[in-house]
């Protein structure tokens, strides 16, 4: 029961409501263009921006404390030789404005007498990172600029909106087609210049601290219409993610806090302390790194010495009531509302998918080699190379959005191609096509591939678990391409998990693949069978997509 | 441990209809792991919304547990049975799914 597609136009259309998204509307709107912002879930809370909780890294310069340069060496060191100098320097260099903008507009960073506070965190040579307490980082980022968006009325937002694919006119791209799921009506928008900030990808794994909304959406999109990807091969883990016992209304990269201030000691499921096994030390103090945390907890379990569930005990059972209420603040009592009291039990942490460094090529100013095409945020790959600096992401998404607004509101101004129709008819075709009633799960099939992904593409990787890998990613596309589910209904969850289905098959394909053609290990990318960093391979990988197969080039890294 | 969730569907214009599905848990758990659990492996036509999943920051998954008005994701799971509904006071879209969006943040005209 197909009905007619509905068409909007713009100046600039933005693709994702995080961090990056907003900033880059309410850039092009300051810069007097028409701004249509959309995004698959609710505008501003669909993504990683309003989950953050921790810390924001920018180089100060008040009281004479720090520099972006100080940053921008710590941000190239991290990277581990493969960042875009130019992109790595744009962040911290343009850090600071943002910083102070939001700021300016009442996000409310932690402050002691007058002066922003800063924490330290791994990987800076300073106290570096601002924050807003406690634990609120991230929805009050979101909210302030949510608050922002509101006061200009040149910017239309529309929620519930699935773009699932940019519409090109010779090469151009000239703006977007989706699925508009509370009514299953298919919409096409009409843009000057459009920006994709739709975040990462980590929802590809099983274990994850993602949305739902976040599994690679802007690279598929992207590199469908010409783009090129860079670093995709680059997926950070997070070692001491939560396990168990099940823990609601808390995202599970909380423990970091609980480390930094109390230690705390990683135990295996004999509970017996085993860093000191893989060549670092713990001594119920945080020293190991996250790469070495991550090789020790997944070997623990691979010799059959995991937790119960698949991990690691971590425990703070030492920690008087008193420490641990220091430390954690009302933590505390959310931690006893899901019935874990820290005195008398450890609780079991795991290596979780967590940030992606690759995405999008893009230069300096936000622009893909696709004219009318910008990208940002997490969707933007080059800034952190091999690895990110904690604190890094939400400048990145501030810093990179502001970027694409500006570029993308000079591009509409330019007077890019307008659309017609033949650029949208494609893909609502595409859209409508299919079977009235799925005769498979796709929600099940979500599940097998976030299987695959941690299994054969996790923080250890060899030529047969990628290979494997590429394999079973493979059969499941191949399935998905007789079964999809017609649009019309209101709310098609199923619909949405094809599309979704599609989308990661694809964006899986292009981590394996990388990650297979890079023999060495190198940042986040660990392979078991070329240990060690190889100085030939310094340089970036870019995969482009020609006549719908995958292309993977070397490029020597700026320097 | 089991629940039976009984779960209220239908869109706009239906004779709303109740389903039953036994779910398996573990303590701790809560709702919306249930309803995922029914997604993956019973019907993934049913209709939730939500999207941190964990962290209850999103706010999107409000709906009526056992009369009441709670967050799916923060809601404990518990043996017996319990009744799942869409929120009573905004505009069904389609089973627990509502139209939760300031009016400003919709497609208008659809
Ligand atoms: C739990 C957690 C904690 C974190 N803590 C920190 C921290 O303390 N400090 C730090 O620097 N970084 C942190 N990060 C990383 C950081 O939050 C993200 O990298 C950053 O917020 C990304 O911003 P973004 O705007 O690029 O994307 P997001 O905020 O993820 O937004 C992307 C948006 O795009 C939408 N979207 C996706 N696909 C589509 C589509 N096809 N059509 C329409 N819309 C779409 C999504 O719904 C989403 O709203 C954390 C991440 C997580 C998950």
């Amino acid at each position: 029961m197909p009905v007619d597609t509905v068409h909007l136009s713009t100046d600039v259309l933005v693709i994702g409501s995080g961090g990056a998204g907003m900033y880059a509307a309410i850039e092009a709107a300051r810069r007097g263009r028409r701004v249509i912002l959309v995004d698959r879930s609710l505008i501003g809370r669909g993504g990683a921006t309003v989950m953050a909780q921790m810390t924001v890294a920018v180089g100060l310069e008040e009281g004479g404390l720090d520099h972006p340069e100080h940053h921008y060496v710590d941000t190239l060191a991290a990277g581990r030789g493969l960042c875009d100098p130019a992109i790595a320097r744009l962040l911290c260099e343009e850090g600071p404005a943002r910083i102070r903008e939001m700021d300016a507009w009442g996000v409310g960073w932690a402050r002691e007498d007058g002066a922003y506070k800063r924490a330290f965190a791994p990987g800076h040579d300073r106290p570096r990172c601002v924050y807003v307490d406690f634990l609120n980082t991230g929805p009050a980022v979101s909210k302030t600029l949510r608050v922002q968006l509101n006061r200009i009325p040149e910017i239309r937002r529309v929620g519930d909106l699935l773009v699932t694919a940019l519409a090109l006119r010779a090469g151009d791209c000239v703006g977007a087609v989706g699925l508009h799921l509370s009514s299953g009506r298919t919409v096409s928008i009409a843009a000057g210049a459009t920006v994709v900030a739709t975040g990462g990808l980590t929802r590809m794994y099983h274990r994850n601290s993602a949305s739902a909304n976040m599994m690679g959406d802007g690279y598929a999109l992207a590199l469908a219409a010409g783009a090129e990807l860079i670093d995709m091969e680059f997926v950070q883990f997070f070692p001491i993610g939560h396990l168990a016992p099940r823990l609601v209304g808390m995202d599970p990269i909380m423990w970091d806090p609980f480390r930094y201030k109390l230690g705390g000691r990683l135990l295996n499921g004999q509970r017996e302390e085993f860093i000191d096994r893989y060549g670092s030390k713990d001594e119920g103090r945080y020293i190991v790194t996250r790469d070495v945390a991550t090789f020790a907890i997944v070997k623990e379990v691979e010799a059959g010495r995991g937790s119960p569930h698949g991990g690691a005990y971590l425990s703070f059972e030492h920690c008087s009531e008193a420490e641990l209420r220091a430390a954690g603040g009302p933590v505390i009592d959310r931690l006893a509302a899901n019935g874990i009291d820290l005195t008398r039990q450890a609780i079991e942490v795991a290596p979780i998918a967590h940030y992606h460094m690759g995405g999008v090529r893009v230069d300096a100013s936000m622009a893909t080699r696709v004219p009318g095409l910008f990208a940002a945020g997490e969707a933007v790959g080059g800034a952190n190379g091999a690895n990110r600096l904690s604190g890094n992401a939400i400048t990145e998404a501030l810093v990179f959005g502001c970027a694409a607004g500006a570029s993308a509101a000079a591009q509409a101004e330019a007077g890019a191609t307008r659309a017609d129709a033949s650029a949208f008819r494609g893909e609502t075709d595409r859209l409508r096509e299919g079977n009235a009633a799925p005769d498979f799960n796709p929600a099940a099939m979500v599940e097998q591939l976030q299987a695959t992904m941690q299994d054969d593409v996790g923080p250890f990787r060899t030529a047969a678990s990628l290979e494997r890998a590429l394999a079973r990613l493979g059969a499941l596309r191949a399935e998905l391409s007789s079964r999809k589910p017609q649009t019309g209904r209101p709310y098609d969850g199923a619909l949405a998990d094809w599309h979704d289905l599609h989308t990661m098959t694809r964006v899986g394909e292009c981590v394996a693949a990388a990650a297979l053609a890079r023999t060495e290990s190198r940042g986040a990318h660990q392979r078991e069978d070329h240990p060690g960093l190889d100085d030939a391979w310094r340089v970036n990988q870019l995969l482009t997509l020609e006549r719908g197969s995958l292309r993977i080039e070397r490029h020597a890294t700026p320097q | 441990m089991n629940v039976t969730l009984v779960v209220c569907r239908g869109t706009p214009g239906d004779a709303p209809r109740e389903e039953r599905w036994t779910v398996p848990f573990e303590p701790g758990q809560s709702v919306l792991d249930a309803l995922r659990w029914i997604r993956s492996h019973r019907d993934a036509t049913l209709a939730i919304r939500y999207s941190c999943t964990n962290a209850n920051t999103c706010k999107e998954c409000m709906v009526r547990i056992d009369g009441k008005t709670a967050y799916a994701c923060t809601a404990r799971l518990h043996e017996g049975t319990m009744r799942i509904e869409p929120l009573p006071n905004k505009r069904l879209v389609r089973d627990l799914v509502t139209e939760i969006a300031p009016p400003n943040e919709r497609l208008s005209g659809v």
